[in-house]
């Protein structure tokens, strides 16, 4: 969901620019003696121009702050026990505590690394990222993230770490039952 | 507000130094591209060279381009800055042989050494590789960085003593008395305050990016000399972060110089230019910690910085530098050769590719986009149509061979061939980063290779287009060195 919309702002964003380009190279042909006038005119436009991109930039900006994934409300309301899974990466495989987790249960992975900085990566069943944290050597970093969707999900490494970088892949299964070992 | 007016300007002719600069960048460009190519094509199933290859590759490409942009955007801020301080040439040179020496030990080091850690030398990985390279590669490498840091930051403070020589300190040459105080229209060159921010920030990022090679070297071969992975990560990226970065705020200094001479508008440092710079300074050196949003041991504090500020980074470039740049150009009457075409178009580069940048650099929209395709296609768009079509520009400026000579159908079909292929090419790595393909894999999925076969197809008009462009700027090499007007004026002004 992230993805598609970070994808289509940054299209309408990237349009817009190449529009206003477009429109002053099509009227670069004809030349404007007085420039100080026209300089007149566009830094009042410039002004609207700033203005528009804080009342946009910014409510987005604070808006988007509001949910930050470094803590346990971003996982949903979601009721039940808590369900941790230990997971630590090696040079090249993952290695969890369980790899079976209860739907529309709140899980929490606390990742760490072995060895080499990698980036432990879930993977829903349409192959798309749903949640991410890097797993470094030394520190434990946090997940909390509840399936809604039963079904086996693909861990992924997302930091490189050598020659099995793109062979580092695992599972985890989520059901509807509760989850068990 | 101080009244501004344009004051025609002679063209001068590159030195020697500069020639050697942009000759070096174009060669290992064209090198570092086919690099990219191979990549692509190993990605798409075109070829089969293998995982080893593959990353070798990798590593040489990611290090190898962010050398040249260096080099060629350092070419570009000496020979305008040049016509303002008093520059030391033997200094210049000195950072050119160093960073060759450091070529040859990073080739060494990959291809004799199957060094493949990749440009970014994330500790520990240089020196926890499972025996797949020796402690000797892994020391080459990081050797070679180093070498290649300190030519730059010799260059750099030769830079700061000349700026300091001429305008007594910083403040003066980032024109804090005119933003500060009353703009007396006296404020430094917009060529003067960008290579004052960059000298500042780079003298940062060198010393930091210095520092943790050296920890790394030691840590290599006495490993109880231990680092902190947070540590080392958060350097790395302050270093790697600003001194990529920097390599646009010195390439941009050829379309703040060359721009007025096509349209005989002035470009001058008002205040709200001077504020932007000042800003952009700051926002720079604090802005790394958007590399750092999935490591949520991270102060939050930090993270949440890197959030705002990349969104606050946003206005100096759209607001000062795209928009003077439209300012500039609308009804200037301009004739559209292949050096305005290209400075024009960087412009819309980089402030095209700031927009995924700064998308990324929301923390929820990072949690699933980082180290994805996202974040290559980005940083190409910025640096490949932004950053290095300043180069491109700078290029056919320096060698056009008189004031009203007309380009060839084959660099006009080039320049088009290059926009067609850098924006098909950019979105293709943007989309397959929409569609969560992660970044420096050797192999993909199935599902993936469809973008890879388009990638690829769209990479190779990159480099036949890019091909005319150095290959035109080498047979005018013995132009380039001459003192005389090249840019062509505006059209009611030539009557």
């Amino acid at each position: 969901m992230s993805q598609q919309i970070a994808w289509l702002v940054s299209l309408v964003l990237m349009t817009l620019i190449a529009f206003g380009f477009a429109f002053v190279a099509i009227n670069s042909g004809t030349r404007e003696e007085d420039y100080p006038l026209l300089q007149k005119r566009a830094y009042r436009l410039r002004t609207k121009l700033f203005w528009v991109m804080v009342l946009i930039l910014g409510p987005a900006m604070i808006y988007t702050l509001l949910s930050l994934p470094y803590d346990t409300s971003y996982a949903g309301n979601n009721i039940g026990p808590v369900q941790v899974v230990d997971v630590t990466g090696y040079e090249w495989r993952w290695e969890l505590s369980r790899d079976r987790v209860a739907k529309d249960q709140p899980v929490e992975f606390r990742v760490t690394s072995a060895d080499v900085n990698h980036g432990f990566g879930i993977y829903d069943t349409d192959m798309h990222l749903v949640a991410q944290t890097q797993a470094m050597p030394g520190y434990t970093n946090k997940i909390h993230y509840t399936f809604t969707k039963a079904g086996t999900y693909k861990i992924l490494c997302m930091e490189y770490c050598g020659i099995g970088h793109h062979d580092m892949m695992s599972e985890i299964h989520v059901g509807d039952l509760k989850g068990s070992k | 507000m101080a009244n501004y007016t344009y004051t025609s300007v002679p063209d001068q002719g590159a030195k020697a130094g500069v020639l050697a600069y942009l000759v070096t960048a174009a060669t290992v460009l064209l090198l570092m591209m086919v690099f990219g190519l191979l990549m692509r094509m190993e990605q798409a199933q075109f070829i089969s060279m293998g995982a080893i290859w593959f990353y070798e590759l990798m590593t040489l490409h990611g290090a190898g381009m962010v050398g040249i942009a260096g080099i060629s955007g350092a070419a570009i801020m000496w020979h305008f800055l040049r016509q303002y301080v008093a520059l030391s040439q033997g200094v210049f040179i000195a950072n050119l042989v160093l960073f060759i020496i450091g070529v040859a030990m990073i080739l060494a080091s990959v291809l004799f050494g199957h060094f493949y850690g990749a440009w970014t030398f994330l500790y520990p990985l240089p020196s926890k590789s499972m025996g797949t390279w020796s402690q000797e590669a892994a020391a080459l490498f990081m050797g070679g960085m180093l070498v290649i840091g300190v030519g730059f930051l010799l260059m750099h403070l030769d830079i700061a003593r000349a700026i300091m020589a001429r305008y007594g300190n910083f403040a003066r040459s980032l024109g804090w008395p005119q933003l500060f105080g009353q703009d007396d229209g006296k404020a430094p060159p917009p060529t003067v305050v960008a290579s004052t921010m960059v000298t500042i920030i780079n003298i940062v990022s060198l010393v930091v990016g210095a520092s943790i090679l050296s920890m790394m070297l030691v840590n290599l071969y006495f490993p109880g000399f231990n680092i902190d992975p947070l540590l080392a990560k958060g350097m790395i990226y302050l270093f790697g972060h600003v001194f990529i970065n920097s390599t646009i705020y010195m390439a941009v200094i050829a379309v703040y110089e060359i721009l007025p001479r096509y349209t005989q508008r002035p470009w001058k440092s008002s205040r709200v230019f001077l504020a932007a710079w000042t800003a952009s300074t700051f926002m720079v050196l604090f802005i790394f910690p958007h590399h750092l949003l999935m490591d949520f041991a991270f102060p939050t504090w930090m993270l949440i910085m890197g959030q705002v500020i990349g969104y606050f980074s946003t206005f100096p470039v759209l607001v000062v530098t795209a928009y003077g740049g439209l300012m500039i150009v609308y009804r200037s009457g301009i004739r559209w050769d292949m050096c305005s075409m290209l400075l024009f178009v960087s412009l819309f580069g980089w402030a095209a590719g700031v927009m995924p940048a700064f998308i990324d650099g929301t923390i929820t929209v990072n949690y699933v986009m980082h180290n994805t395709m996202w974040v290559p296609g980005h940083f190409h768009t910025y640096l490949l149509l932004g950053m290095m079509t300043m180069v491109f520009g700078f290029m056919y400026y320096l060698g056009k061979p008189y004031q009203n000579a007309q380009d060839s159908f084959l660099d006009r079909f080039a320049f088009w061939g290059f926009l067609l292929g850098t924006l098909g090419f950019t979105l293709n790595l943007l989309k397959s980063g929409e569609e969560s393909v992660p970044r420096r894999y050797a192999v993909h999925l199935p599902e993936w290779v469809p973008y890879d076969k388009i990638g690829s197809i769209f990479a190779m008009l990159v480099i036949a287009s890019v091909l005319v462009f150095i290959i035109r700027f080498l047979a005018r090499l013995g132009l380039s060195s001459r003192d005389y007007q090249r840019a062509t004026l505006a059209r009611s002004a030539a009557v």
